[in-house]
C-alpha cells in the first residue's frame, strides 16, 4: 500500500502473538484500501460484508482442484467470516479524527492464507486492547469463549467482547498476531495504528 | 518524464472518499481469472451505493450510477488484464475517488514497451476524431474481422456514458528492470450529489 | 437451443422466433462469444420473416458483447433479412444507453424498451 498512501513511516512497533512482517510480493495477493469516511457508521456497515464476500469470492479463482468442492466451500466461508470480523473491528475501533485509511491485504500461499488489516486506533484504547490480547494469548480459550458468551448474554451492549478473535482462534484454528505502531500521516498528524494478522492453514491450494 | 493525454490529473486520496483494490501479478491463466474482473467491478459498484441515499425518486438514478460504474470498471479491468505486461512484477490497481458531483476512476497497469506507441496513436484518434463516426466505423470494421481489440470500451464510455478520459504513461525501474506503466483516468459526472 | 452457465443463459426458441439473453455476459473475446454469435446467426437464417431478440433480462453486457450484437446486426443487414425486433428494459440502465447504436447499424431494426 506504500505507493498509494504516502507519508507512512513506522516508528516504535510493538508486536504481540504470532506476527510475521509482510513478506515480499512474490505471492498472490489482493489489497483493498478504504478512505476514512465521514458518513455514519450504521450506513456504511454493509460495506464490511460486501468487502468480505468480495475477498472470499475473488479467492475462489485460485482453487480449482478437482473434487475440492467441500474444501472450497469451507475456505470461502472461513475467509468471508474472518474478513468480515476484521473489517467490523477496524470500523468500530478506528480513530475517526486521524483520517487514516483502513486496508486489508490477503496473501495466498500454497498451504496458508494470511490477512493483514491495518487501521488507526484511538490512543486511549490501546492499553485495554493490549490487555485483552494478553488474555487471549495466555488464558484457556474455550473457557474464555464461554465466559464471554455468558457475559454478553447479560450485557445489552457487548460490542467490545472480542468474540470475533475468540471464534477465529477456537473455531477456525487461526493464528493471530498484532503490531501497534505510530506513523506520521501525510496530514501532518501522528497516528496510532494497529495491524492485525490472521494466519489460516488451508488444504493445499 | 510522464506523458499525459486527454483529461488527466493526479489526485491524492487522503481526504477524498475512495476505495482502491490492488491485484498481484499472477501466473494463472487469463481465462481462469477473467471472472475476477466482473467480481471486482460489481464490488466497486455495490460499495459505492452506500454513498447515495435518497428517496424513492432517486432509486432510478442510483441504479443508473451503479450500472455505469459496473460497466466502466469492468471495461477498465478487462483492458488492464488484456494489455498488461506479464513479464514484469507490477500490481494492477483500480481506485475510485468520490467527490460531491463527480466520480473518478484510476486504473494503473504495466504495458509492454512495444505497445506504447500503438496505444498513443489510438488515443490520438479518440481525442481528435468524430466519436460517433469512429464508433460506427469500429463496429463495422470489427464485424469484418475477428479482431481482438477495438477500443470499443473507451468509445462507449465517452459516447454512451458521457465520461471524460485521460491517460498517463510513465516508466519506473524495479530491480534493474524497466517497467512501462499506464494510468487510465475516467471522470464521470454524477446526476445527483454524493453523500460525502 | 440453449447455452447456459452460472452467469448467463442464451436461448433460441424456434416456435416464437425469439433469441433471449439473460444474466451477465462478460466473456473475454470473440472466441468465447463464438457459440452465441453462431446461435444468433443460425436463428436469423431459419427465421426469414422476423426475429425477436429479447434482452429484457440481460443485466450486463461488456463491450466485447456489444461487438457481438453489432456483428450479428451487420450480418442481418447484409442478408437483408429477417426483420430484427429488439426488446429491452428501461429498468436496466445500460440498455437505454447502448442499444440505440444497433439501430444506427441497421435502421430497420425495431427497438422497444419497456
Amino acid at each position: 500500500m506504500d505507493s498509494w498512501y504516502t507519508g507512512v513511516r513506522t516508528q516504535n512497533a510493538q508486536i504481540f502473538g504470532h506476527y510475521i512482517e509482510e513478506p515480499p510480493n512474490n505471492v498472490e495477493y489482493l489489497v483493498i484500501g478504504f478512505s476514512p469516511s465521514s458518513i455514519p457508521l450504521k450506513q456504511r456497515w454493509r460495506n464490511n460484508g460486501l468487502s468480505a464476500d468480495f475477498l472470499a469470492d475473488y479467492l475462489q479463482t485460485f482453487f480449482i482442484a478437482e473434487d475440492a468442492g467441500d474444501i472450497q466451500i469451507s475456505i470461502k466461508n472461513a475467509v468471508g467470516y474472518i474478513a468480515n470480523e476484521l473489517l467490523e473491528n477496524a470500523m468500530k475501533f478506528n480513530d475517526e479524527t486521524a483520517h487514516f485509511p483502513t486496508s486489508v491485504v490477503l496473501r495466498l500461499f500454497s498451504d496458508q492464507l494470511i490477512f493483514y488489516v491495518t487501521n488507526s486506533i484511538k490512543p486511549e484504547s490501546v492499553e485495554a486492547f493490549q490487555l485483552f490480547i494478553q488474555r487471549l494469548l495466555s488464558e484457556d480459550l474455550e473457557e474464555m469463549y464461554i465466559n464471554q458468551l455468558e457475559k454478553n448474554a447479560c450485557d445489552d451492549y457487548p460490542n467490545q467482547s472480542g468474540l470475533g478473535f475468540l471464534t477465529m482462534l477456537n473455531d477456525y484454528a487461526a493464528q493471530l498476531g498484532w503490531k501497534f505502531d505510530t506513523v506520521n500521516h501525510d496530514t501532518g498528524l501522528e497516528v496510532t495504528i494497529v495491524t492485525t494478522m490472521v494466519q489460516l492453514n488451508v488444504p493445499t491450494a | 518524464m510522464a506523458q499525459i493525454f486527454g483529461d488527466y490529473v493526479d489526485e491524492q486520496p487522503t481526504n477524498v472518499e475512495h476505495l482502491i483494490i490492488g491485484f498481484s501479478p499472477t501466473s494463472i491463466p487469463l481465462k481462469q481469472r477473467w471472472r475476477n474482473n466482473g467480481l471486482s467491478a460489481d464490488f466497486l459498484a455495490d460499495y459505492l451505493q452506500t454513498f447515495f441515499v435518497g428517496d424513492d425518486e432517486e432509486i432510478n438514478i442510483r441504479a443508473e450510477i451503479k450500472s455505469a460504474v459496473s460497466y466502466i470498471a469492468n471495461e477498465l479491468l478487462e483492458n488492464a488484464m488484456k494489455f498488461s505486461d506479464d513479464s514484469v512484477d507490477y500490481a494492477t490497481s483500480i481506485a475510485f475517488h468520490l467527490h460531491k458531483d463527480c466520480l473518478t476512476f484510476y486504473v494503473r497497469n504495466s504495458i509492454p514497451k512495444q505497445n506504447v506507441l500503438k496505444f498513443h496513436r489510438f488515443i490520438e484518434d479518440l481525442l481528435t476524431q468524430d466519436l460517433s463516426d469512429l464508433y460506427i466505423k469500429q463496429l463495422e470494421k470489427n464485424a469484418m474481422q475477428d479482431s481482438a481489440h477495438s477500443g470499443l470500451g473507451f468509445i462507449t464510455m465517452i459516447q454512451d456514458y458521457g465520461a471524460l478520459l485521460g491517460w498517463k504513461f510513465d516508466s519506473l525501474m524495479k530491480e534493474e528492470q524497466e517497467i512501462n506503466t499506464v494510468t487510465t483516468r475516467v471522470k464521470l459526472e454524477l446526476p445527483v450529489k454524493a453523500n460525502v | 437451443m440453449e447455452i447456459k452457465t452460472e452467469d448467463y443463459t442464451v436461448r433460441y426458441d424456434e416456435a416464437t422466433a425469439t433469441v433471449s439473453c439473460a444474466g451477465s455476459l462478460r466473456l473475454s473475446g470473440m472466441e468465447e462469444y463464438a457459440p452465441i454469435l453462431h446461435m444468433l446467426n443460425e436463428a436469423a437464417e431459419q427465421q426469414t420473416d422476423a426475429l425477436n431478440l429479447d434482452l429484457r433480462n440481460l443485466e450486463f453486457l461488456n463491450s466485447s458483447g456489444i461487438n457481438v450484437l453489432s456483428k450479428f446486426v451487420i450480418n442481418v443487414r447484409q442478408r437483408k433479412s429477417p426483420q430484427v425486433n429488439v426488446q429491452g428494459s428501461k429498468k436496466i440502465p445500460w440498455q437505454g444507453k447502448s442499444l440505440k447504436n444497433l439501430q444506427r447499424l441497421l435502421p430497420t431494426l425495431e427497438l422497444s424498451l419497456e
